[in-house]
């Protein structure tokens, strides 16, 4: 079943009109003097797989992390423009930095678990919000989470075990674990199977299929297969700019940028 | 497949909870902690740079009496029947100056009164005239005006650090004291100069006659020892450890032995040049030789440690090529690797001399805290150094010394601020980025 | 010592050396490009320099450490036998000086007439054996440079030879560690066992009453009673641990916020005042002690109603835990930087805020770095003499109280050494005893806190 859904990535034709969940509008950003995203402007739909494409510093990693503003960390970074979750501008004063990160998730591309147990690292995000309020609530957000990471038959056994004890694989979807554990609204995915083999990178890719009837995701992808594989929307970036954003199996087959084209069909890249 | 049931969202937690009420509350709570932890960390900061400041702010103060020396003019007259003109050293000046003190107050006439008389300058006053008669015998049979110390209780009371309106048990001058005080005051005979003293004479028992001469010759001898001997060892192993030693057991134990020796304390190569230096090699005691020896011992993992460091961060990549065209490799090392990592280097071991300008402990068993009162003229006459001195100072119990202990301990951070500065300096300017 | 001139005299000869060598190797030149050399011509030069000069020069330096004692011996020996025989070490260095005394004429009352014929001939001794010393040296350096020269021909490979002996000079100047290690552990047990041949070392190590001014006269056995070493241990560790409460906290606080909290700006102000705080010697920090913590204390405690000693533990205590402050602070800073900023950024994505990325994230990461800072901190205040000494009492206390008076280790070391004694008295050699404690217990800290650091280290590599 999850092989069929696969294989027909496209949007559905009967799919209700899909609900705007993050907007951007304008969005251009400076590391110190060098500005590297120029007027970006695109939206993001629920329940649906975005892939973020483009050669190497194309912006696109630099793009999702504005997303959770993770690039709020980074002090010489300089962001302008509006970018709006369920039309809310994220970037407001008003708004918590720290609640805008439990709405919008983040998967990393290297896994990056805590040096704690399996289960620790799960209940981490939980226990932080308050998300239970007693041991069994909490273990059973664990156990859903990790269910839902498709991990728990895997681990249900070593829960206590540290993290860094797992494959790299596993490691990977328990950081996704711990990004679902706090039920975000939206998941931003960096790269997430770049460290990973191809065994692994199908078992994520997989999870990533079965998370978007959640989720909105936003995955970040060097490998378009990948992108052509999970996602229902791509958009293509260069040099900082967003060149084209469409349907998955329109801008594979018959992208509307020359520029698109070219990188798609592997002239530059 | 996965069960939807399993999927969260579908579990007890309201998905939109993070915009909930209860979890702007539990956001409040969470932010206060942040800013309280964020509050103890500046309060530490705050708190060590305070102590920095409450240090320095208190022996600059205390230091504050000792940069100045009143001094007391005495007319003084040399008979021309007492000092052979052949040799104007041998003579008895301190009954001259004496004499000249009881010429100014003729009404005092008894014993006591007269020795409330003669402790009111330095007891190191004779040797002021003599130097003076000296220099220029032309003085014999005459009487001349000369400016002499006063003596260290005078001096205190005239800079009020002893408080004249307090019961006469509880200062260090006596009423008579006071009243001969207020006369020379009267007549113009008190001046208070900079303390040139304190950099050149030696050490006294006598605080107006003290000085740090010889502590600082002392100091440098020590260092120069340090240097000669820790810098080009400590350049050698660190060369052979980086460059050349094969990765073994051996090495291994050389390597964590100089990172253990690093931090043994100060003290134990105290006991080690007390045992071998003095004892099976019979040096002498307080000599700069042996405490240089100790502290080049103590210095030379710091060297070794910080050229290791200099070494490695040249890369690689200038090896190969010096190797490439033919070079042996102790070439290598001594042409291209050695002159790109002298700046790191350089600042490593001025920074390892700067610890050992400022370490006593070791000294104090050699016996560098001996009371001696000329500067050292050789490597091997006893000395003391910057650190021992001020130690002795602190131990003295006249009052003077407290306000020259920290004039000699801001001596000694002026170094150390010019050789820190020097290394930081050179950090800057050569250092190399890769 | 005047035989200094020996130095500059044997750098003229490297240098003669090294001219010598390279003329000759210039004149063996044919003329081809390579010369028919087998290297360049100056690395004959260093050849004949190097040994020309070294041998000597290590010839000259042992000369200068053992020529004491072979005067000591001749003067001895020239002694009267029955004056030698049977005699205490401290015996013997009582005859030397007062030899030596009654050669620079100063005697008191009036020596035997052997003495007198010693001191007369001490001037003999001395421009013998001074004498003998630079005669060798000289000849083996001209023999070396003779030899050496005459070593030079077409085919010798001198550039070999002369890194084969740099290489030596390198792998012995980095024995000299091992060396000093040695000779600290020799040295130490050494003294330790002639003390330990007195005390017992169970007295030494478990006796409770510490109290060495009590001289031992020569008619008590061993020194029952009075070396007892716990007190003086319990005052170290009393004296430390008032010192980590200090620097632990306000280092690991300090830390926190330049690490985490500071912006560029504040950190480029923090960091160099604490590096200030770091470069402060010890002594310094004994006087600040005494001349204004302690009456300060005193006050406060005064105004409380609570009685302390000018010599509290906490006093010295305090102090050392402000010189330690920077110390734990670059530790604490180095372990936190070195938790990798994806642990930070998997934090942060969660929606942790900052205090709690910190607590509950980068200190459990950081722990084992953190550990190896404080354990090493923790060996400095064992270890520290300067400000106990100035600050810190005399008297064995055995007290919990930091504000009662108690003696350290390193006091105490002081303490027995400094002043005339003689080296040969269980009250000098006790030191030693102390040390060798004092020596193992931070050893066996730094080893601890070295290794963690490394594992630690090798963590995140």
């Amino acid at each position: 079943m999850v092989a069929t859904q696969a294989a027909s990535a496209s949007p559905a034709p009967h799919s209700p009109p899909a609900t705007t969940k993050v907007s951007a509008r304008k969005v251009n950003l400076w590391y110190g003097e060098k500005q590297a995203l120029f007027d970006v402007e695109l939206d993001v739909y629920e329940n649906e797989v975005t892939a973020f494409i483009g050669p190497s510093g194309c912006g696109k990693s630099t793009f999702l992390r504005c997303l959770n503003r993770m690039n709020d960390t980074i002090a010489i970074c300089r962001i302008q423009g509006d970018i709006r979750l369920d039309g809310q501008d994220i970037y407001d004063k008003g708004i918590d930095v720290v609640q805008l990160r439990a709405r919008v998730g983040m998967v990393f591309q290297k896994p990056n678990p805590f040096p704690k147990s399996i289960y620790d690292n799960v209940a981490y995000g939980p226990r932080i919000h308050g998300l239970a309020a007693n041991k069994a609530e909490l273990d059973e957000i664990v156990e859903t989470s990790l269910r839902g990471a498709a991990l728990w038959n895997e681990v249900a056994d070593r829960l206590d075990q540290p993290g860094l004890g797992l494959s790299g694989g596993q490691q990977q979807r328990l950081c996704i674990a711990r990004a679902i554990a706090v039920s975000p609204e939206v998941i931003l995915m960096d790269e997430p199977c770049s460290a990973l083999d191809p065994i692994a990178t199908a078992h994520v890719e997989e999870l990533i299929e079965e998370l978007r009837d959640r989720y909105t995701i936003i995955i970040v992808t060097h490998n378009m297969q990948q992108a052509a594989r999970v996602s229902q929307r791509t958009a293509f970036f260069h040099l900082g700019k967003l060149i084209e954003l469409s349907p998955t199996d329109r801008i594979f087959t018959s992208p509307e940028h020359q520029m698109t084209q070219d990188y798609i069909t592997g002239r530059f890249g | 497949m996965i069960d939807a049931e399993d999927f969260p969202g579908t579990r007890g937690v309201d998905p939109n909870w993070a915009t909930s009420d209860a979890a702007q509350a539990r956001l409040r709570r969470r932010r206060a902690a942040d800013r309280r932890l964020w509050a103890l960390g500046i309060g530490a900061v705050a708190i060590a740079m305070g102590l920095l400041l409450i240090l320095l702010g208190s022996i600059v103060t205390a230091s504050w009496t000792a940069w100045t020396q009143t001094s007391i003019r005495l007319d003084v007259t040399i008979p021309a029947d007492k000092v052979n003109p052949e040799d104007p050293f041998r003579a008895r000046y301190g009954s001259f100056v004496d004499q000249s003190l009881a010429d100014l107050f003729p009404l005092i006439d008894t014993p006591a009164g007269e020795r409330e008389l003669r402790s009111m300058v330095s007891n190191g006053s004779q040797f002021f005239v003599r130097d003076a008669v000296v220099a220029d015998p032309a003085l014999i049979g005459r009487t001349f005006s000369i400016w002499v110390p006063a003596a260290d209780p005078i001096d205190q009371l005239h800079k009020g650090v002893i408080d004249r309106d307090l019961p006469a048990n509880r200062r260090n001058v006596n009423d008579a004291q006071i009243d001969i005080y207020d006369q020379l005051v009267d007549e113009g005979r008190l001046q208070s100069t900079f303390n040139w003293t304190l950099f050149t004479a030696a050490d006294s028992r006598f605080p107006e006659l003290a000085g740090l001469q010889g502590a600082l010759w002392g100091s440098f001898y020590l260092l120069l020892v340090c240097f000669l001997i820790s810098f080009p060892t400590g350049i050698a192993a660190a060369i052979y450890l980086e460059e050349f030693a094969p990765k073994n057991r051996f090495t291994d134990i050389i390597e964590v032995n100089i990172n253990n020796l690093a931090a043994v304390p100060s003290i134990v190569f105290g006991l080690l040049g007390l045992a071998v230096f003095l004892q099976v090699f019979g040096l002498p005691r307080s000599a700069p030789l042996v405490g240089g020896m100790v502290l080049s011992l103590m210095t030379l993992p710091t060297i070794i440690i910080a050229t290791r460091a200099a070494l490695k961060q040249v890369p690689p990549s200038i090896r190969e090529a010096a190797l490439g065209i033919g070079a042996s490799r102790l070439q290598t090392v001594t042409h291209h690797v050695l002159p790109l990592a002298m700046p790191g280097i350089l600042t490593g071991t001025i920074i390892g001399l700067a610890q050992a300008l400022g370490e006593a402990a070791p000294l104090l068993l050699i016996g560098m805290n001996a009371f001696i009162t000329a500067a050292p003229d050789s490597m091997l006459s006893p000395s003391t150094a910057l650190p021992t001195q001020i130690f002795i100072w602190f131990d003295s119990p006249e009052r003077g010394f407290v306000a020259r202990t920290s004039a000699a301990i801001l001596v000694l951070l002026g170094f150390l601020v010019v050789m820190n500065a020097t290394a930081v300096f050179l950090r800057q300017r050569f250092q190399i980025k890769w | 010592m005047s035989q200094t001139f020996i130095i500059p005299f044997l750098l003229l000869l490297a240098a003669i050396g090294y001219w010598l060598g390279r003329q000759r190797a210039l004149a063996l030149h044919d003329g081809t490009a390579s010369g028919g050399l087998a290297t360049l011509p100056q690395y004959y030069g260093y050849y004949v320099a190097l040994i020309a000069g070294l041998p000597a020069f290590v010839l000259f330096i042992a000369g200068l450490l053992f020529q004491g004692s072979i005067i000591d011996s001749l003067l001895l020996g020239s002694l009267p036998s029955e004056m030698t025989t049977d005699i205490t070490s401290a015996e013997r260095n009582l005859l030397l000086s007062s030899i030596r005394n009654a050669a620079q004429g100063t005697t008191f009352g009036t020596p035997e007439p052997a003495i007198l014929a010693a001191a007369e001939s001490l001037n003999t001794y001395r421009l013998i054996v001074n004498g003998a010393v630079v005669a060798l040296v000289m000849a083996l350096a001209i023999a070396g440079l003779t030899w050496a020269r005459g070593r030079i021909a077409p085919k010798f490979r001198a550039r070999h030879r002369v890194e084969a002996i740099i290489f030596g000079l390198m792998v012995l100047c980095s024995l000299i560690a091992i060396l000093t290690t040695l000779g600290i552990l020799v040295s130490l047990v050494f003294e330790s066992l002639r003390f330990f041949a007195r005390v017992p070392v169970t007295e030494f190590l478990f006796g409770t009453k510490w109290d060495p001014q009590i001289a031992i006269r020569a008619d008590q056995v061993g020194g029952s009673g009075a070396f007892g070493a716990v007190p003086i241990f319990w005052g170290t560790i009393v004296v430390s641990l008032c010192a980590m409460c200090v620097a632990v906290p306000v280092g690991l606080l300090a830390a926190i916020y330049t690490a985490e909290y500071a912006t560029p700006l504040a950190w480029g102000t923090i960091k160099p005042i604490l590096e200030v705080l770091a470069g402060i010697p010890t002594i310094v920090y004994g006087f600040f002690a005494v001349i204004t913590v302690s009456p300060f204390l005193r006050d406060l405690a005064a105004s409380l109603g609570i009685e302390m000693a000018p010599t509290a533990a906490i006093v010295a205590g305090g102090v050392m835990g402000i010189m330690l402050i920077p110390f734990i602070s670059s530790f604490a800073d180095d372990a936190l930087n070195a938790v990798p900023r994806s642990l930070r950024d998997g934090a942060a994505a969660l929606g942790a805020t900052k205090s709690e990325t910190i607590r509950q994230v980068l200190l459990p990461a950081a722990l084992p770095g953190i550990m190896g800072g404080v354990l090493l901190a923790l060996s400095r205040a064992i270890g520290e003499t300067m400000i106990v000494v100035m600050a810190a009492g005399l008297t064995a206390n055995l007290t919990l109280n930091p504000l009662e008076g108690v003696t350290t280790t390193t006091v105490q070391i002081v303490a027995l050494l400094t002043g005339d004694t003689e080296f040969d008295s269980p009250k000098t050699l006790a030191a030693f005893g102390l040390g060798l404690v004092l020596f193992t217990a931070t050893l066996l800290l730094n080893i601890l806190a070295l290794g963690i650091v490394k594992k630690y280290r090798e963590q995140y590599d």
